[in-house]
């Protein structure tokens, strides 16, 4: 059931994409994700895919890993490429009724499906090549250079990691109580939906109680460590760039300036749909 | 009548870094009747072995047989009725107690058997005595309202209600104290003589092991290594060690004994009958 889901799942392979700081990580990813809404031409796409591509490469995370965590996805990236296919006005290209195909249309359904396959293949390739301590120690340092987020920066790192630590553990314990509660019988995939949502009880409820107990559990194993929260804490590994990390700022700035240059060069060339 | 494992595989999380052979050409019969203790390391597969008896994971490649029947190749419905069938309590079941009052979460299971409501009365009630527990007290309370051993028992007559042929517990006593450990297997062995099913019972205590159980299965890196009667396997007891496992305390003390004396017999493994080969052997009663 949840073998799907990759987003939040660490991939280690100690590849050059591994070993980036975080803070790098982070900041490609966001810039990356901006691009793509900037882009609005076949050479800006190209490019956000050849960038994509070299990561993959480079970060030596099989291919079909970073598919998989696409796969929930596709019934999204396939209903926007028939909304926008056939609901953008413009010159027609292919007519059956009151169904309609325009030029404007493919180019926008074509590009949309681009942009969301583009977006969630970035970012959870950040996620398979970060660990999830790495991850929040990242963010831990980008909030602290907001002003006003500074103070609770610490704080907000640590429920993020937190939270991220017991996702696996709370699918395990989702996935042990529902085969405890099938070992007696228990049916969560006939029925109608009310049927299904009532089958679900005998897992949410345990669910709950374990989660509770853990966060006290948690609570109480931190307080006996003396955790008082961030003030004056120092860190066992303090986070620096090195060499790498200014080659990846350096393709990070010669991809924004392709992609948004892509924008406003006059090709010499006409493209199949302009 | 019989649960028969025939070459059978389990690879965790195939093709990717995390992959693990769990089960490795796993072949044992399990004949019906007995109360068999399933001993092993941790993660030699135990757990592993005991979610494919009753069709809860699938196997890589290999099956199993209830009675003749190939589990993994049924309909849903049947599937179902495997599970009825082959009973298996969780390491700390208590965990999966949900319902407001304890009767109502023992009926669960036999709810699910869509079994008359008379008939689900009854099976609580059989099952909440069976535990040891007291049913009038025990019927309208929270089980969250319990002591951790009550909520244990609960829970395993939860699935005792289903009234399983063959009654599978992962590590029944982990965690609980001397006491609560007796009482548990000491109700488990009373249903097994009483009904004459068969108990897989998963330990870490080899003197549980040598008291209760009447077969031995041993896991070793997802093999099964050994499956007979406690006193044969009790003999292996270099390799079992080997295994990072152990014979009961008195099985080393009659093997320290056979040393020095050869005529006494070292397949012993329960106190009762270590006094009494040594009384044999030492010639009766003598105040120590």
């Amino acid at each position: 059931m949840f073998k799907d889901i990759t987003l939040g799942q660490y991939y280690p392979t100690g590849s050059v994409i591994h070993q980036l700081d975080p803070r790098t990580k982070i900041n490609f990813t966001l810039v990356y994700i901006v691009l793509l809404f900037v882009v609005n031409n076949p050479v800006g796409y190209l490019i956000a895919i050849g960038i994509l591509a070299l990561v993959i490469a480079l970060s030596k995370i099989p291919f079909v890993y970073i598919a998989r965590g696409l796969k929930p996805l596709i019934f999204i990236i396939v209903l926007t490429f028939i909304l926008n296919m056939f609901m953008t006005p413009g010159q027609v290209l292919w007519q059956w009724k009151a169904l309609h195909i325009t030029r404007e249309g493919l180019k926008l359904s074509i590009f949309m499906a681009l942009r969301l396959t583009l977006l969630v293949a970035g970012t959870s390739i950040m996620t398979l090549a970060t660990s999830p301590m790495d991850l929040t120690d990242g963010m831990e340092a980008g909030m602290s250079v907001i002003p006003g987020l500074k103070r609770v920066a610490h704080d907000l790192a640590m429920m993020m990691s937190i939270a991220l630590r017991f996702i696996p553990t709370l699918m395990e314990e989702t996935d042990k109580i529902m085969k405890a509660q099938k070992a007696r019988g228990a049916d969560f995939e006939t029925g109608n939906i009310i049927d299904r949502a009532k089958a679900l009880i005998p897992i949410l409820v345990p669910l709950f109680v374990s989660a509770f107990r853990r966060a006290d559990e948690l609570a109480t194993a931190m307080e006996a460590r003396c955790y008082r929260g961030g003030s004056g804490r120092t860190r066992m590994y303090v986070l620096a760039y090195a060499k790498r990390d200014a080659i990846a700022y350096i393709v990070l700035a010669a991809m924004t300036a392709a992609m948004i240059g892509s924008r406003f060069i006059q090709y010499p060339w006409p493209f199949p749909f302009g | 009548m019989s649960l028969k494992i025939e070459h059978l595989d389990h690879v965790y999380a195939q093709n990717s870094p995390f992959e693990f052979k769990a089960l490795d050409d796993v072949n044992v019969e399990l004949e019906n009747g007995h109360f068999i203790a399933l001993i092993g390391h941790t993660g030699s597969g135990k757990s592993t072995l005991i979610q494919h008896l009753n069709g809860l994971i699938e196997p890589t490649s290999g099956t199993v047989y209830l009675n003749g029947v190939d589990i993994f190749n049924q309909s849903k419905e049947d599937l179902v009725k495997t599970r009825f069938s082959v009973g298996l309590v969780f390491q700390y079941p208590e965990h999966q107690l949900f319902e407001e009052t304890v009767a109502k979460d023992v009926a669960f299971g036999p709810k699910n058997l869509k079994l008359s409501e008379e008939e689900i009365q009854e099976r609580v009630k059989w099952a909440i005595e069976m535990v040891g527990l007291d049913y009038e007290k025990m019927k309208d309370v929270s089980p969250f309202e319990l002591s951790g051993g009550q909520m244990r028992r609960v829970a395993i007559a939860g699935v005792l209600a289903m009234k399983p042929e063959v009654l599978i517990l992962d590590e029944p006593t982990a965690g609980l104290d001397p006491h609560g450990r007796d009482t548990i297997l000491g109700q488990i062995e009373k249903l097994h003589k009483a009904t004459g099913n068969t108990v897989i019972l998963v330990s870490h205590s080899m003197e549980d092991v040598g008291r209760y159980a009447d077969r031995i299965l041993v896991m070793y890196k997802g093999k099964a290594v050994y499956y007979d009667t406690p006193t044969v396997v009790f003999r292996h007891v270099d390799e079992l060690e080997k295994m990072g496992l152990a014979v009961p305390e008195v099985k080393y003390l009659m093997r320290a004994l056979k040393k020095r004396y050869p005529e006494i017999d070292d397949d012993i493994f329960t106190v009762e009958a270590a006094k009494a080969e040594i009384e044999r052997v030492f010639g009766g009663e003598r105040d120590v």
